[in-house]
């Protein structure tokens, strides 16, 4: 008999063989994150981009005779608004300018962040005094009251939304990265480079770049999510896109006047924000898994 | 024999929280064209310190630097004031260096053949097919098998014996003049450790290159080396031939290493050094291995230590009674062993 304790050799080495296949296939698993991730936010961006084809009524056309319209209406699959404007088509719209500012705003404060971090995490001295001051000042400021100042200060609109947004979060990014440069400046690799005689932007962007960029890279999708969400609620306090743009958060502004009558005016587009979130939050634990040195 | 560095009164101090610690404390030797100089002590006494000080690989801040580190080939000035990039361009063409760990010394992001490539061309202006064909060329000198497949792993792919051979076909990349070897075989099985000492000697004279080979194995310096510096405390206590070295030591401490290492037949317990070395913060008077000492008599405590020459020129012991060190069964390295 060989069971339990008194299995033999074979048979333990044959189950840690299945352990062995199993984490394989939970591998497997950990890249259907990702893939079905980036699945959602490509159906999410052909959406937006076929809006034209995918619904008749423009964003701001009016139907006079429909207004307020629930959802499953001929004509109008997720109802009208108190205008009567087709709400797909707004949500299908709105998504360019919510996307945007994902990829648009996140883009920049990645980069700008990840450059200033790893300046100053591996010069050190003064570089990293000056520079993580400057980070420190940024966040002893409440984030949204200081968006909300740029903004006030160039005037309310999408462009400068961007701006004052690449103005304020790259400080995140750069206080990660900065971490992740003094840890892995340490590591023998990044000696044996500079014993090669490797100058200091190769050590920086080929040695110790990929080794440490896992972890903003993972935190930008994180923030792409909080970047549509704060052009949601700037676009909720009509500082963000201006009326009759459409935008999501400006659309559940809108609608909040009629929540009670008319609840998918603020649902709808609450729901489309929701949509987008899960596919850059799934895209990001995909990374993560992906990005993990020794795990390709 | 021409010289090729010539090392004087190195001091490398470093501050630290608990205060100045005093790493390597006025080293100097003289290293000649093609040869193999062995640095032996135990943890802390300041081998490692010394090969990455005079490849300037120190911290900068924490780091306060004396002495004179020149290399000939470079001119008679001393490398350790030249200029950042004059130094960044010495490294890795003349002077080169491999460590300790070799599943840490590669990148793990980016896959072997890449890494010897690009060390291939940090120095030189190749095409990108002719550098690749130098680093296939290079991986297979230094016996990796089939090395077009195996450059495209990635570091966690190979073995740590692997590793080594890879880490010293990049440090050979640009045919450096000094190697320094910053215990090559430590982390490596006895097999492998005697795989990769035959290859570096097998390269070294090949290429007619200068060696630094810093260990804490006697064994392995012993070996491999024709000269051999001992080091305690940050200060060398005995400089030597290699056979002059092991057959008959002048200093005490020198001595009781010999000892420490076990004999093929005998059995029974196993000689080791009562004691542990000294803190090098607040660095005694007098002779600094006398605590440990056998042979330590009242004065040794107060005597303004200095490198005796004994026997020949190149033959130095820094204790004033290197007579009575002889190799003798009886003698014990400590009054309490």
């Amino acid at each position: 008999m060989s069971t339990g304790w008194a299995a033999s050799p074979s048979e333990l080495l044959m189950k840690a063989a299945t352990r062995a296949a199993g984490r394989r296939r939970s591998t497997v698993r950990r890249r259907l994150t990702l893939i079905v991730g980036l699945a959602l936010l490509a159906l999410a961006i052909a959406a937006i981009t076929l809006a034209p084809v995918l619904v008749s009524q423009g964003p701001n056309t009016i139907d006079a005779l429909n207004p307020l319209a629930p959802p499953l209406t001929p004509g109008h699959l997720l109802g009208t608004d108190q205008f009567g404007r087709d709400v797909l088509s707004r949500i299908l719209y709105g998504g360019r300018i919510d996307l945007a500012i994902a990829f648009g705003a996140t883009i920049v404060t990645l980069v700008s962040g990840t450059l200033i971090g790893l300046v100053a995490g591996y010069l050190g001295g003064r570089w990293d005094s000056v520079l993580m001051r400057i980070v420190d000042l940024f966040f002893a400021f409440p984030f949204l009251v200081l968006v909300i100042a740029i903004i006030a200060m160039l005037g309310p609109s999408i462009f400068n939304m961007f701006v004052a947004i690449w103005i304020t979060s790259w400080v995140a990014y750069a206080r990660i990265m900065r971490a992740q440069t003094v840890v892995a400046k340490r590591q023998q690799y990044v000696l044996a480079a500079r014993a090669l005689g490797y100058g200091r932007l190769r050590v920086m962007f080929r040695h110790i770049l990929p080794n440490t960029a896992s972890a903003v890279i993972v935190f930008s999708m994180v923030d792409a999510i909080g970047n549509i969400i704060l052009a949601a609620s700037l676009g909720f306090l009509g500082l963000g896109a201006q009326p009759p743009s459409p935008e999501w958060g400006t659309m559940i502004s809108d609608g909040q006047n009629y929540i009670l009558s008319a609840w998918w005016l603020a649902t709808i587009p609450g729901l489309a924000i929701v949509f987008v979130g899960i596919a850059f939050s799934l895209i990001g634990d995909g990374l993560a898994d992906l990005l993990r040195p020794g795990d390709r | 024999m021409a010289p090729l560095l010539t090392v004087r009164d190195l001091r490398s101090y470093l501050a630290t929280g608990q205060g100045v610690v005093r790493a390597v404390d006025g080293v100097s030797f003289t290293l000649g064209e093609a040869e193999i100089l062995g640095i032996v002590g135990e943890s802390g006494s300041g081998k490692s310190v010394t090969c990455r000080t005079i490849v300037g690989l120190m911290p900068s801040g924490i780091t306060h630097i004396s002495g004179e580190v020149i290399y000939h080939p470079h001119g008679d000035g001393s490398i350790l004031s030249a200029r950042q990039s004059e130094l960044q361009s010495l490294r890795g063409s003349q002077l080169a260096m491999i460590f300790q760990d070799p599943m840490t010394a590669l990148n793990p992001v980016l896959n072997v053949g890449d890494q010897v490539i690009e060390a291939v061309q940090a120095h030189a202006r190749l095409s990108g097919g002719q550098a690749r064909s130098r680093a296939v060329s290079l991986l297979r000198r230094v016996g990796i098998p089939a090395p077009e497949q195996r450059m495209r792993d990635y570091p966690f792919q190979f073995s740590g014996g692997m590793l080594q051979r890879a880490l010293i076909a990049i440090a050979l990349a640009s045919s450096p003049r000094l190697l320094l070897a910053d215990e090559p075989t430590t982390s490596l099985d006895v097999i492998i450790q005697d795989q990769i000492l035959s290859l570096l000697l097998d390269l070294q004279q090949d290429t007619g290159m200068s060696m630094i080979l810093v260990s804490h194995d006697l064994a392995v310096i012993s070996e491999v080396c024709d000269r051999i510096l001992v080091m305690y405390a940050g200060q060398v206590v005995e400089e030597g031939p290699a056979a002059d070295i092991i057959t008959a030591p002048r200093h005490p401490y020198t001595r009781a290493l010999l000892d420490a290492v076990p004999q093929g037949e005998q059995r029974g317990q196993l000689r080791s050094i009562t004691g542990s070395p000294p803190s090098l913060i607040d660095v005694p008077g007098g002779c600094r291995f006398a605590p440990r000492c056998g042979l330590a008599v009242d004065e040794c405590w107060s005597w303004e230590t200095e490198l005796i020459e004994i026997g020949g020129p190149g033959r130095l012991a820094r204790c004033w009674r290197h007579d009575e060190v002889e190799r003798s069964p009886e003698w014990q390295a400590s009054d309490s062993a």
